[in-house]
């Protein structure tokens, strides 16, 4: 058994590539995701009924979708409809839409329990449309939504793990790999658990100090 | 697509339906037994579950599936697709539900459990009549979440090739060469259960919110 884990030393290289790609391909999604999400979080709230309503139906959409489900869309029926991307792209592409979708409801959720009064004060000072939204309603709406931004995010690391079924070199795909390779099933995926972990320990201490800020700031 | 494949893919939603219901039933009961050891604050095994929890809510279901479907054989326990799949599911919703079920738990008003202790109920007696009824309904809209979020994740099990809704919809993507189609039909099998299960949680929050507000 020690030895097993021998094997998985001498691959470490290809085990922290993956390590490396998990963490990018979050990271870039969970910004994507987030970016994504401030722009539907307004729609969702529309007072046009019809853009309500649309935004509304992507966002419940793809709440009711299992991701893989999507992903395999994304990768193998997106180019029956003359859509055709890479793997990087197409992982890419999925979990930034499927989470927008997440994000959007998470924000809307924070911003609908945020108190009025700043937001009128904005108005009373002149800020309008954007500027208002950037400067008023933005900073307390992802400082309250923070700690369920941060449990998103988490979901998206393990959201990502899924896209080893389009052959993308992430993590789980590198223990996979190790596994076939020298056959030590437990060693190799054992050791991707807990660099999963690891990588959400990270994420959930981030967020913790994000929080600490928030409260030093109140 | 031919009428036959769509109901190779409702075949496959039988299997899904009943890995699902399987993994929820055995995992409902084993979270409730590892949010109690907690909330008991049994030495060692407290800090254990801790551990578990952390560890589990952190692991993808895909790579705990091939962990054990692959190592476990390894280690001379010879387990199935089915099982592995099982268990895996059981693993993974326990460890969520334990949270949802220690929440619960904590926010439990501690009067009532020493009322309880006053008129000489025994442990066993008060967790039944007093406890358990109360953090059955708290915790119901979180269960409920749970369960829809398990059910998003089976399509995985397909990975260590369980014919469900996902495999059966990849293969006939493969023999017809149009995928689209398929996944389809895979995803209109799966929105309806689990729009059923958010609409169901909203509905107990609603509920439960009218019956605060006349108490």
């Amino acid at each position: 058994m020690i030895s097993d884990f021998g094997v998985v030393w001498s691959e470490r290289g290809l085990l922290l590539s993956g390590l490396a790609n998990t963490t990018i391909l979050s990271a870039l999604s969970a910004i994507a995701a987030l970016l994504l999400g401030t722009v539907l979080t307004p729609i969702l709230m529309s007072k046009r009924r019809w853009l309500a309503i649309a935004a509304r139906g992507f966002v419940d959409g793809m709440r009711c979708v299992p991701f893989l489900l999507f992903a395999y869309i994304v990768y193998y029926g997106f180019p029956s409809l003359g859509l055709r991307f890479d793997n990087w792209t197409s992982g890419l592409v999925a979990l930034t839409l499927y989470n927008a979708a997440y994000m959007a409801e998470i924000l809307r959720g924070a911003w609908a329990a945020q108190p009025r009064e700043p937001i009128d004060a904005g108005i009373a000072f002149g800020f309008a449309n954007l500027g208002l939204f950037r400067r008023m309603v933005l900073p307390p709406l992802l400082l309250a939504a923070g700690p369920v931004i941060g449990n998103q995010t988490i979901q998206i690391v393990k959201d990502s793990a899924f896209l080893t079924i389009i052959a993308l070199p992430e993590l789980t795909h590198a223990a996979s790999s190790i596994q076939s390779r020298h056959y030590v099933p437990f060693a190799a995926f054992i050791t991707a658990v807990f660099l999963y972990w690891g990588l959400c320990l990270v994420i959930e201490a981030g967020v913790g100090s994000i929080d600490r800020l928030a409260a030093a700031r109140r | 697509m031919s009428t036959a494949d769509i109901l190779a893919i409702f075949g496959g939603a039988v299997v899904t339906v009943t890995l699902s219901l399987t993994g929820i039933l055995i995992g409902l009961p084993i979270g409730l037994a590892l949010a109690l050891l907690r909330w008991a604050d049994v030495p060692v095994a407290a800090r254990i579950v801790a551990i578990y929890v952390s560890l589990l809510r952190a692991t993808p279901l895909v790579t705990l599936l091939l962990l054990l479907f692959f190592a476990l054989p390894n280690i001379g326990i010879a387990i199935g697709p089915i099982s592995a799949a099982i268990l895996a599911l059981v693993m993974n919703t326990s460890a969520f539900n334990c949270e949802v079920w220690r929440a619960s738990l904590m926010n439990f008003p501690k009067d009532q459990y020493e009322a309880a202790q006053s008129v000489g109920m025994t442990a066993p007696l008060r967790f039944r009549r007093i406890v358990l009824p109360q953090i059955v309904r708290v915790s119901l809209p979180g269960l409920v979440n749970e369960m829809s979020l398990l059910i998003k994740v089976t399509p995985v099990l397909a990975v260590i090739g369980v014919v469900d809704i996902t495999r059966a919809a990849v293969r006939i993507g493969a023999e017809t060469y149009e995928p689209l189609p398929p996944f389809l039909v895979a995803v209109a099998i799966y929105a309806p259960i689990v729009f059923a299960l958010v609409a169901l949680q909203r509905w107990i929050e609603r509920r439960q919110l009218a019956a605060e507000a006349l108490a």
